[in-house]
Parts: C-alpha cells; structure tokens; sequence
C-alpha cells in the first residue's frame, strides 16, 4: 500500500495559509546559486539589487569582493553597513555587522557566502544563522551559495570532487528561499576565467585546484545546481497550484521514516534519506529505538547519535526517540500507528549487534512490513566498531565468579551424597538451581561460567565413571548440552530483565525527580524561595550548577541573573546569551547551534502566558553533553520551574493588586481627612499675610505684630503635619530605616520640648526621670518624634493651667515612657482605635488634628521593639505609655 | 554699600527661597550673590570670594555633598548648608566632608543669623577670645576653669575637653565624631556611648535643668551646639 494521507492537501492548505499570514512579519530571501567559485553570483546579486535601488532600501550588509574591478565598480552607490571585528587569537577578522545591520533595518540587504563559518565568539557559528536572524525581523535578504554547500549534497560533493566541505547550508534554509536564481557560466569559461587569474580562491582551495576544477568536476557539479535550481522552480509551480486551488491528480505525500543508530554510517543514512525524501518531496523523520543496551553505549556513540539526530533536524527532518526492547517491532509498530509510508534502514554490518541473535533489523523489518516499503542502504566503508555483544557491566564482579564455584563445589557433594539415592539426571536439577541463581543474582558472565562447572563437574564426578571425564552412557551428552543452553539462555534473559528493570528505575527516578520538584514548588510561594528551589533542584538533577534570568521591570526589562546557592560565575557574555534566548524564546548555549562556545545551556522559560525567564544549566568540567534522557528531563524541569515561577508572578500581581486597592483607599482617606487640616492653617497664613500687604489697612503696631505670630505659627503647625504626612507614608512604605544609638531618654526628652517650643506655651511641662535609667537603643530623631505627637496631644486635649507630666521608669529589658494629662481623657471604646490611622475621637470641641500622631507613634515605637498603649489615668486624664529597649552596650565610663 | 559688608553666597535652585534669603540678608547688611546650581556656585565662589556660604544639599546638577567636597579643596570659606528633616546621614555627610553648619528647612531667620555669625566668627581672626560667656555660665579657656554664677565647677579631663571644642565651635554644631576624637583620641568615633554618658555627666554639672537643657543642646542624630546668647 502506498499509504495515502486524507488530510496531505488540507495540510498544505493550512501551511500556505500561515505563509501568508506570516509574510509581513518575515523577510524572504532569494538565493543566487552558483557551481563553483568564479560563475559570477556577488556579480548578479549586486546587478540584481541596483536594478531595484531606487524603489527599494537596499544595504550592503557583507560583500566579498576579491578585489575584482567590475565587482567593486557595482558596489558605488550602495550604502554598506559597517563591519564588525572579531578578535580571535590576536588577529581582527571583519564579519558581518549584525547588530549594526539589524539597528539600521533596510528592507533589502545583500549579505554574500551563506555558508561562510563566522569567527569564533561570534553570536552564530555560520552566517545563515545571521540571515535567519534578519529574516526574522522581516529585513528582505540578496545572499549567494555554491552547489556545494547544500547540506545533503555533501557526500554527492565529495564523492565528485574528492574534497569534503566544511562549511554547509541546512538543506531546510534554502528550502525557506523565496526565491533561487541559477547564475551559471559554462565549465570551459570559467576555466578560461581562473587560467586568466579572475577567479578569486582562498589558499586552502588554492591547494586543491587541481583535484576541483576538473572539467568532469565542473560538469557534474553544474548538474546539481541546475537540478537544485528546477527542482525549486517545480515546487513553486506546485505551490502556486495549491495556493490557486487548481485539483488535479495529485500524488500521494509520502512519509519517510529513517532508523538512526549510534553506528557511525547514521550521517550517511541520515542524508540519503534527505535525498530520497526531497526527490519524492516527502515528509521524514528520524527515529531512533532505545532499546535496554542504550546503557551500555559508550560516551563516543552516545555523541555520534546525538550527532545524528542533529544533522536531522538541520536537514529539516522531525526526529523522535522510542523505547522498545526490539528495534524491528518498534519501528513497525511507530510507523503504523503513525502512518511512515517508507522506511529508511541501514545495511546490516558484519558485527552489527541485532545480528548476534538473528537476523538483522532490515531483514526483520522487511519480513513484517508488509504495506510498507523498506529502503535498505549501504554503508559508507567507514570504520565500524560496534562492540562485541557480551562486553557486560558484571564481568567486573569477580565475587560472582567465586559464588559460582562454591556453589558448583557445594551441589558437587551434595550430589555426592545423593548419588546412590537419586538418578544423576535427577541431581542435574541441582546445577540447574545454581545456574539459575547466578544468572539471576550476578548476570551473564558468571552464570555461563556455573554452567560451564556444573557440566565439568557433573561428568568429572557424578557420572560413571567417576573421576574422568570420559562418559559411558552417550545420553549423558545430551544432559550436558541441555544444562549448557539452559544456562546461557537463563544468563541473557535475567541481563535483558535486569537491564529493562534499570532503564525503568532510571525512568522512575527522572518521574520521581519531576514530581518532587514540582511538590516543593508548589509548596514554595514568593519568587525569591521558588528561583532558590528551582536551582537547587536543577543541582540535585542534573549535578550541574544552574542559574535563572528574570527580567527586571525596574531595568527595563534587563534580565537579572539569580544564583540562588550555586556559585557559577556570570558574565556578560552569559547575560547576553540569556538575553538572546529570552527574546527569541529559543534554546541556545551549548549543545546547541546557536552560541555553541557558551560556558551554560540557556532554556527560554515558556508558558503559555508568555515568557517569564531563562533557566541556564551550566556545563561541568568533565562532561559536556547531556544524555538524551537528560535531555528530556531538562524540558520537562523546564516547564515546570517556567510555571512556577509564572505562578510566583500571578499571586504577586494579585497581592500588588490588593496593596494597590489598599493604598488608593489610604489616599481617598488622607485627602477627606487631610485637606481641611492643610487648608486650615493656610487660610490664617495667607489671610494674615494678605492683610498686611493691604494698603488702605489701618492696623496698629500690635495688630501688625499679631497678625505675623499668627502666620507663623499657622506655618509652623503646617509643618509639623507635613512632618507627620511624610513619616506615615514611611512607615507605610517600610522605609523607615532605624540607626540605633545607645541614647539618655533625658536628652531626647529635651530635644522634644524643644522643638514643642511655641506649641506649648504657657504649659507646665513636668519631668521626671530617674538618674538611674539605663540607656535606650533608639533611633533618637524618631522617638522624639513620638514624645512631640504625644506632647502636642497632650497640651490640645487637656485644658489649660493643668500640667502635663513626662516620667519614666525600667521595667526589665525595657524603659517605659509615660506622657499623662488631665484632660478629658478617651472614651474605653477607643482606646484601641486612637493607633489606626486617621482615626479621631469625636469631640464636640472642633479641635484641629489629622489622626496621624498616634498611628505614626506606634509605628515608629513597634520599629523598635517597643509597645505602646493608651489608658485613663484613675485621677483623670489620658495616660499613654511606651517601651523602649535598653541599651546592651555596656561601655563603662573611663573617667580619666 | 561699604566694602565691609560680608559677603554671603546663596546656593538653593528653588527662586522664592533665594529671594527671602536675599530680601532678609540684605535688610542685615549682608552683600547677598546667588548661584542656582552645583556648577554656578563653584564659578561664582571663585569671582565673588563669599565670606560664607549657604549651600542647598538637594541641586538639580549635582549632590551638595560633592559641591562641599569640590569648594573644600581651595577654600576654607565657612559653608552652613540647607537640608530637610528625616535626612540625617546627609547632614554628617556634608560636615564630614567640610561643611561648618547645618540648618533643617524650614528655618527661622532668627536662626539663620544666628548660624551665620557663628560661622563668620570662627573663621576670622579677630575672634580668639579665650574667654566664653553665657548666662551664668563662664569659661575661660586660657585658665582651663568653668565657672557657674561664679562657682568653679569640676571636671574630669574627659569633660573639660569636651566642652573645650565645644566653646570653640560656639553656636556651631560639632558632631559626635568630633567630640569623640578631641576626647578620647582617634580610634574611639564609634564609642558613642563614651560620649553620650560624658554629655550627661556635663549637662548635670552646667545645666541649670538637665532635662531641659540651656546651654549644651542635643542636634539628634548628627552632634551637639553650644548655644550662645
């Protein structure tokens, strides 16, 4: 069956359908293609962008011109973005400008060599990657490439011209190409050009001139680029058949799937499936089947297949990973449920691992696969060295081996005890058990070596004759065979089970990882604990140091790191990478394509309420690469920490919300309360003022005097409330910062009657303070805040001519304050109520005040560890008390 | 205007205070120069050559602390700045760094003058008087005696040199640090609690009412002030 695929031409209806939306967003590109150095692309490209100079913003972003007369004469006119140099090992190499280029945003720029490598330290390894980053900004890019360096063409390259290239384009970025203009030369003029020295080489090509610029070379490189170019052009035809709806027989899409192994012939495959699939214009994918050996891979074949599965995804394949304990059934069974018309195999090799115990995966795959063909291609001759099968963890146990003789040593007497009692073939079953208990307990090697005893053993002295190894009844032969197979079967199956039970306990611990980080936090509330939880977890997962990036709203958005308790050390460069990774919202660092030389991994944290920060997962000394479970494992840590640290910023977004609510309410409040207690004493100011200016005014010298004191101390009392404003809004803000001194309350006492002055006059103020009081630890310049809005309470709501008392006295580790009057006194009910904020006790009098004074006192004495309280003194009047605490300092006076 | 007159700059960005400054420096014989920013005021104290200085600490262009620092490294011009309350670490600060005096806005002019002839006085010549006199209190510096309505009074040598700097700095603020070091030496800026004790010990040897004190009073937070008549 060619398997069709119902939903292939919605699918390409929905493809053209996003193309269309996302063509403003996103720059196009048109390629021109050459076959080799010398056709004349940089030529066409600049003639092509002066044609369209006057309509359109075109740049230079990079221009390689060799120096060539014609090129550089085309170059006039245009504007060219500056380069940027790299410094790498003491020399300045000049590379594109990228920032620059990306600052100056053209429409158009002309960017030459899409396969040149950028120097080391550069922001991309290759320069495609810039062009894709200018793309994605929607700048319109001119660019040129040589046959060559197509991705998938490399080993038809070499195989042509003997030369490998290095440097290649990702077959998925020229397939992303608006456009391919074909810019050819026949092979006998290009020659002629290169004999004439027009031909610019760099020294290394130099080199191999001979070998490349073949005329058979030529020709048949020339053939490729042609068949790229008309490949593209029937494409685009197809595409604009299916953007204009036009229904013709169609052929069915074909799906490829591709087997990858860690061998080293997976490239090979890999690109010949490319090959295969854009002939047919297929879909692909690579799939590799984790069987139990994957722990037994060695660190270079875990590379190569991570290699591999990287050269997929560049070659613009899907690539996915499957457990299964047969390569065969897996793949079937995927490519079934997941509808793979076509899969793609490697020959078997001589040594290949599946052949050990049967035939080999292709030719188990072509035996199932019945509605699927089965693509079988040959290896490239490259050195194989897949191991031999039973290079087994255990064969390091050498106690294994010693239990195995004792307990051979151990049935040998048994059965000899036996012997005459029960048939030999009866006491066989003893081995057996011994067989069966090293297989099951010490694995492969030492259960093959029990075997291989119990038979020694068995015949040496159970069967007749005895103490020989010669044997008289030939069907003991048969026992002998039987137990050997018996044994070996048992060692391999309790080694696959054992293996199996270890790939599932190492599953169960990467679940049991995910879930306690995802317990603790959502146990862990505040975005400082979560980053904590989240990098010490990231340690205890992945033993590696980790760091997250949160943007900081008060830095415009500059990404923060926070180390939590590891110690990486971060510099800019890491920031820079985080940045990148922030606002592309892709992975980059090491082990990537982009930013491949950063010191960490940089993992853009996306939920889906957007991008809340980066998780870098810093590489270790000894080891660079994660596993592929790691891998894994890192992306599901990845959204987990993503969510919650986007949970930390919703709960404190909502309790912003509710501060917010909270002070709009505190403002309302203070405006109501606040604007007829400023307003009062600026009415008297101005008015007194005004007055005073008044010309026709009679006043006397003692109305002039009087109406001045009475602006003052209006201004005065307009003061003292600003003061009072400023301090609740401080300590509402906890901004109030205390610097503690050891302090004499009598001295800040005296301070406050001080600056009490005018307000008090006429009031008898009595003091009384023991010699003998400690020193408080205060924050002087507060506390005589909180005595001056006492004092000022006092005098206001305590009638004149009685007098106001201060006192003071220790009471354990604290030094309690007293201010009482002979007022009015408060009412019981308010004696808890006169702290809060603008609250006043009603009072038929209209005495002027904000409510603030007590509230501020009792932040101010609550800041130092104090309390403070209100009360009715027996005799009348209020009482209001606080603590302060004493002093530690124990400095003794040195009375010289 | 005689050429005697003292000549005062005014540094404050804010116009209406320059004026009531100059209005009411003017009525007192002051020959009044302004400078609204950190940069004016280092030109303008190199034309004008002020006899003192009253420097605002919050300038658009830059910190009054370094504007002290700036004018401190050629003049020793007396400079008393401005600042708001709440801003103590400011006010030692710009001591620290050579300001004279300081003043908490708002101020009286009362005050004002006050705090400029203290400041005028120590820095001409003329005031090496030994002598310091107020109310009852009387200090003769050239006998190492205080006397109080005429009685001596005794003083352990801690105290004496305290109130020593204090009588030089008469009605300027002299910061704990001050304090500390003309009394214990360098070393001990840090031992407020010497000092605090030392103060207390005084006021209740001079001050007639040690809770309210007449003559030593307390700056809080940055130091201490004799206060003249």
């Amino acid at each position: 069956m060619q398997g069709t695929n119902p939903n292939s031409s919605h699918d390409e209806i929905l493809a053209r359908a996003k193309a269309g939306e996302e063509q403003p967003k996103h720059g196009k590109m048109k390629i021109f293609l050459g076959y080799c150095a010398g056709v004349g692309k940089t030529y066409a490209m600049l003639e092509a962008a002066r044609e369209i100079k006057s309509d359109v913003d075109v740049v230079v972003g990079y221009i390689e011109t060799h120096a060539r007369k014609e090129t550089e004469a085309l170059l006039t006119g245009l504007e060219i973005v500056p380069r940027r140099q790299v410094e790498y090992r003491g020399i300045a190499i000049p590379e594109m400008g990228l920032d620059a280029l990306l600052a100056r945003h053209p429409r158009l720029a002309l960017v030459d060599e899409l396969a040149h490598s950028n120097a080391p330290g550069s922001r991309h390894p290759k320069r495609y990657q810039d062009v894709q980053e200018l793309l994605d900004v929607g700048i319109d890019v001119y660019t040129t490439l040589n046959v060559q360096h197509v991705e998938s063409l490399r080993d038809v390259v070499a195989q042509i011209t003997g030369v490998w290239m290095r440097e290649t384009v990702p077959d998925s970025v020229i397939d992303n190409a608006s456009e391919i203009e074909l810019v050819d030369l026949p092979p006998d003029e290009l020659l002629k050009r290169l004999k004439e020295g027009k031909v610019y080489l760099a020294e290394q090509a130099a080199l191999a001139t001979d070998q490349f610029f073949r005329k058979g070379n030529l020709l048949a490189l020339r053939e490729l680029a042609m068949r790229i170019a008309a490949e593209r052009i029937d494409e685009q035809a197809r595409a604009y058949k299916d953007t204009h709806a036009i229904h013709e027989p169609w052929p069915t899409i074909e799906r490829i799937l591709v087997c990858v192994s860690p061998s080293s012939s997976g490239t090979h495959l890999v690109r010949a499936a490319r090959r295969l699939a854009s002939q047919l214009d297929a879909v692909w994918m690579a799939l590799y089947v984790e069987t139990p050996e994957i722990s037994r891979l060695s660190p270079d074949q875990r590379q190569r297949l991570s290699d591999t599965m990287r050269l997929a995804v560049r070659l613009g394949a899907k690539t996915a990973t499957v457990q299964g304990s047969s390569i065969a059934e897996t793949v079937i069974e995927y490519a079934r449920q997941n509808s793979w018309t076509k899969i793609v195999v490697g020959k078997p090799q001589k040594k290949a691992r599946w052949k050990l115990f049967g035939v080999s995966v292709a030719d188990q795959l072509m035996h199932r696969a019945d509605d699927i063909d089965i693509y079988v291609v040959s290896g490239t001759g490259e050195r194989v060295d897949h191991q031999f099968f039973p290079r087994f963890y255990v064969f390091g146990k050498w106690r294994g081996y010693l239990v195995g003789i004792i307990l051979v040593t151990l049935s040998t007497l048994l059965g000899h005890v036996l012997r005459n009692t029960f048939d030999p073939t009866n006491i066989i079953m003893i081995y057996l058990l011994c067989v069966v208990m090293t297989a099951s307990i010490w694995g492969f090697g030492p259960s093959i070596m029990t075997a291989l005893f119990s038979v020694l053993a068995f015949d040496f002295f159970l069967v007749p004759p005895v103490l020989t190894f010669a044997v008289r009844d030939t069907q003991y032969l048969f026992t002998f065979v039987g137990l050997l197979l018996v044994g070996v079967t048992l060692s391999y199956l309790s080694a696959r089970v054992r293996r199996q039970v270890e790939i599932s306990q190492q599953r169960e611990h990467e679940m049991v990882v995910l879930y306690s980080t995802a317990r603790t936090l959502a146990l862990t509330t505040g975005i400082e604990a979560i980053v904590d939880s989240i990098v010490s977890n990231a340690k205890e997962v992945f033993a590696r140091d980790a760091v997250i990036f949160l943007p900081d709203i008060q830095q415009n958005g500059a990404l923060i790191p926070r180390v939590g308790d590891s110690k990486p050390q971060i510099d800019e460069n890491d920031v820079a990478a985080a940045t990148w990774s922030y606002e592309h919202k892709k992975t980059v660092g090491s082990g990537t394509d982009t930013l491949p030389e950063a010191k960490a991994r940089f993992l853009p944290l996306v939920t889906s309420g957007g991008i809340v920060g980066v998780l870098a997962l810093w590489k270790t000394d000894f080891e660079n690469h994660l596993t592929s479970e790691q891998e894994q494992l890192l992306e599901a840590f990845s959204d987990l920490a993503a969510v919650a640290i986007e949970r930390a910023h919703l709960a404190k977004e909502s309790r912003d919300a509710q501060i917010l609510k909270a002070s709009e309410k505190l403002q309302t409040a203070l405006l109501n309360s606040v604007s007829h207690d400023l307003r009062t004493p600026l009415v008297s100011v101005i008015g007194a003022m005004s007055s005073l200016k008044e010309k026709g005014m009679q006043l006397s010298e003692t109305d002039r005097e009087e109406l001045i004191q009475v602006a003052l101390d209006e201004a005065e009392r307009l003061n003292h409330l600003i003061s009072n404003l400023l301090d609740v809004s401080r300590i509402e803000a906890g901004a109030v910062i205390l610097s503690r001194q050891p302090t004499d309350i009598q001295d800040v006492v005296g301070v406050a009657l001080e600056q009490l002055g005018q307000r008090a006059e006429g009031r008898q103020i009595d003091v009384y303070l023991p010699k003998t009081l400690p020193y408080v630890s205060i924050d002087s310049g507060l506390v005589i805040q909180v005595i001056l809005n006492l004092l000022d309470n006092a005098v206001k709501y305590s009638p004149e001519g009685f007098p106001i008392e201060i006192s003071a006295r220790q009471i354990e580790e604290f030094v309690e304050i007293e201010v009482a009057d002979f007022g009015i006194g408060i009412p019981k009910e308010d004696l808890e109520r006169v702290f809060d904020k603008f609250y006043r006790v009603h009072r038929p009098d209209n005495v002027a005040g904000s409510g603030l004074g007590l509230s501020i006192a009792r932040g101010i004495i609550e800041a130092h560890g104090g309390q403070i309280t209100a009360g009715n003194h027996p005799r009348g009047g209020t009482v209001v008390k606080f603590t302060l605490p004493v002093s530690r300092s124990t400095v003794k006076m040195d009375e010289k | 205007m005689s050429e005697n007159e003292p000549r005062v700059l005014i540094v404050d960005d804010e116009q209406s205070i320059r004026k009531f400054l100059r209005l009411a420096l003017t009525a007192q014989r002051y020959m009044v120069f302004e400078a609204s920013t950190g940069q004016d005021a280092a030109d303008s104290a190199v034309l004008h050559k002020p006899d003192v200085i009253i420097l605002d600490l919050g300038l658009p262009d830059m910190d009054g602390v370094e504007v002290t620092r700036l004018l401190r490294q050629w003049t020793q011009t007396p400079i008393i700045v401005l600042s708001v309350r709440g801003s103590e670490a400011d006010k030692i600060a710009a001591l620290d760094a050579g300001a004279d005096d300081y003043l908490t806005k708002p101020f009286s002019t009362g005050e004002l003058l006050a705090r400029l002839r203290a400041a005028m006085r120590r820095s001409s010549q003329v005031s090496d008087e030994p002598l310091f006199v107020s109310g009852d209190l009387q200090i003769d510096l050239a006998h190492r005696m205080v006397k109080l309505a005429g009685q001596e009074v005794q003083m352990t040598p801690t105290e004496y040199s305290l109130m020593r700097l204090l009588v030089v700095n008469a009605g300027r603020v002299v910061t704990q640090r001050q304090l500390l070091r003309e009394a214990c030496g360098p070393g001990y800026e840090q031992d407020f609690h010497i000092l605090h004790v030392n103060i207390s010990n005084l006021r209740r040897k001079i001050e007639p009412d040690p809770t309210r004190p007449r003559f030593i009073i307390t700056e809080p937070g940055v130091g201490y002030r004799l206060r003249e008549d």
